[in-house]
């Protein structure tokens, strides 16, 4: 821990020297959005105020100066997720955009009716919503492997559900809402003995630990820039390039084509086809940024930092009586979800809110896994690079004194 | 600590909170509403009988944070006794009164319900105070069993 750069860290991220409610910003809602460092705010004006331009149009100087930018960004995320090619990186808005490109353009065209797709009981809504519209238009099912009172996925009725009929494996690298990380290359390795491609969801994942989608061998892999320290309305599906080369665009119009006449379209190549229309030029410069940031940190160091804070904050939770956390498996992220006896999650938090500490009190978009807990909310903090242990004591003050004044 | 909410968690919302009033299930109750916040899971069940226009009893069942409990516990303690009438003019006095579309309280009409004014200040926790309103408002007007703030 000592060597792990936290004030540094800290000073690199201006929102965390709010206050609110007159008391510090003690922000732990990292699951649902992360906060921006300076590199990502100063790339973003960088690029408004020097080389905006839209992409891959213009022959004028500013719109190629914007185009080098945008395809550097991509080249930075393909060597992030150590992706074969650039032409594997599909810009989106967002996780939950790429996987909807990915049932809609791979799932309406690959399969059939009777067919099936796995997921898992730990899913965030976006990882079953798009999968329920997919099987309602083609006719398929949707098969959920269940997970144990830890959160841990049962492997073994995972395995089972894979079948002759199963066509997709789609599950989360992490879950947002318990904060478990599943065995995904177990996963992986399981479906594709039975020719099976996996789509992995690694929003939650993406800012916790080094990925590396070509030693995974997965299939696609999505997940959401604001997650990882970028800009919201930023995200990449990855997705093997042949894989990618046999599905139809998600979407038509300007920037995926390569020839338009009134009587038919010719497609724009990978990753272009998937790429319709003006993207978020300078958000996504900004995600690039947000790359190097954490790059230059080391995903191993984050990891094992988030770790340390995960495993004090669990101690500390512990020792407070009515205090339950939801979400106990044996290898987790830094999230911690829990309810108090008696005490409702939209309570903690507006009282934790008047002592300036940020927390998400509600369902987590996965409403499946309170149903599992028989709960209708949890209360969720989850840690960022930049927490510390501090916060979490103020956190853990918090709770006890709440605890008091509802008696 | 928690200075800053003492005009949202007053002691009478603790009260209601840890002994929520008419909080059971009605046999007799002619007419019967489901209300739902997805936002929050709030779930509950409001029983009303109604006799010649009149309400004569109010319970309810269900699970909700703290103010939407003591929101639902004081209406049902209130409007008891109410006419139909009184009580969607008490409903219209409440909606403005918790969403802050007036700052004159009139305290006379809304008596002990105006502990529940302090969520003006907190637009998030609204609709926990209004859930049971509306959830009443669809019950009077004898409309589809299930409500949804949403």
């Amino acid at each position: 821990m000592s060597t792990f750069p936290i004030e540094q860290i800290r000073a690199d991220f201006p929102i965390l020297g709010e206050t609110i409610r007159n008391k510090p910003l003690v922000y732990l809602d990292n699951a649902a959005s992360c906060q921006k460092p300076q590199a990502v705010i100063d790339s973003i004006v960088h690029t408004y105020s020097h080389e905006y331009a839209n992409i891959h149009r213009g022959v004028h100087t500013l719109s190629v100066r914007a185009t080098d930018k945008f395809e550097g960004a991509r080249e930075k995320v393909r060597a992030f997720i150590n992706a074969a090619s650039t032409k594997e990186i599909i810009f989106v808005r967002g996780a939950t955009e790429a996987i909807n490109l990915v049932a809609q353009s791979y799932g309406k065209s690959q399969l059939k009716a009777g067919d099936e797709i796995v997921i898992s009981a730990m899913e965030h809504h976006a990882n079953i919503v798009p999968w329920q519209m997919l099987c309602q238009q083609i006719g398929a099912f949707l098969r959920v492997a269940p997970m144990n009172q830890q959160g841990e996925l049962l492997f073994d009725e995972f395995e089972q559900l894979l079948n002759a009929k199963t066509k997709l494996v789609a599950i989360t690298q992490m879950s947002n809402a318990l904060g478990t990380i599943n065995p995904v290359e177990q996963i992986i390795a399981a479906a594709h003995a039975k020719n099976i491609p996996v789509l992995l969801d690694g929003a939650q994942a993406i800012p916790h630990m080094a990925v590396d989608v070509q030693a995974l061998d997965c299939d696609f892999y999505v997940f959401s820039g604001h997650k990882i320290y970028g800009p919201s309305g930023t995200g990449v599906l990855y997705g093997k390039q042949a894989l990618l080369e046999a599905m139809p665009p998600y979407q038509g119009g300007g920037d995926m084509i390569r020839q338009v006449t009134f009587e038919k379209t010719e497609y724009a190549g990978l990753p272009h086809k998937f790429e319709a229309g003006t993207p978020a030029i300078a958000e996504i410069i900004g995600l690039g940024a947000a790359i190097d940031y954490v790059t230059a940190i080391g995903m191993d160091k984050i990891a094992a930092y988030e770790a340390e804070l995960l495993d004090y904050a669990t101690q500390q939770a512990e020792q407070i009586k009515s205090l339950n956390i939801i979400g106990q498996a044996a290898h987790k992220g830094g999230i911690l979800s829990f309810t108090l006896d008696r005490i409702h999650p939209h309570d903690i938090g507006t009282m934790l809110d008047s002592l300036g500490i940020a927390i998400r009190a509600g369902h987590h978009c996965a409403m499946p896994v309170m149903d599992f807990y028989g709960v209708p909310a949890t209360a969720r903090a989850s840690f960022a690079m930049y927490n510390t242990r501090q916060e979490i004591d103020v956190l853990m003050q918090g709770i006890k004194s709440l605890i008091e004044v509802f008696g | 600590m928690f200075e800053d909410l003492r005009d949202l968690y007053q002691e009478v919302i603790f009260d209601h909170n840890r002994n929520p009033r008419n909080f059971r299930v009605m046999d007799n109750a002619n007419r019967q509403v489901e209300g739902f916040n997805p936002l929050c899971g709030d779930r509950l069940t409001l029983f009303l009988k109604i006799d010649d226009h009149v309400i004569s009893d109010a319970s309810f069942q269900g699970s909700g944070c703290a103010i939407s409990t003591a929101s639902v516990s004081l209406m049902t303690e209130i409007v008891k006794g109410k006419t139909e009438d009184e009580a969607e003019a008490l409903f219209k006095q409440f909606h403005e009164m918790t969403t802050g579309k007036t700052e004159e309280i009139n305290l006379e009409a809304i008596g002990k319900l105006a502990v529940l004014a302090g969520v003006r200040e907190y637009p998030a926790r609204v609709k926990c105070a209004t859930l049971a309103w509306h959830t009443l408002d669809a019950a009077l007007k004898n409309e589809a069993q299930s409500i949804s703030t949403e």
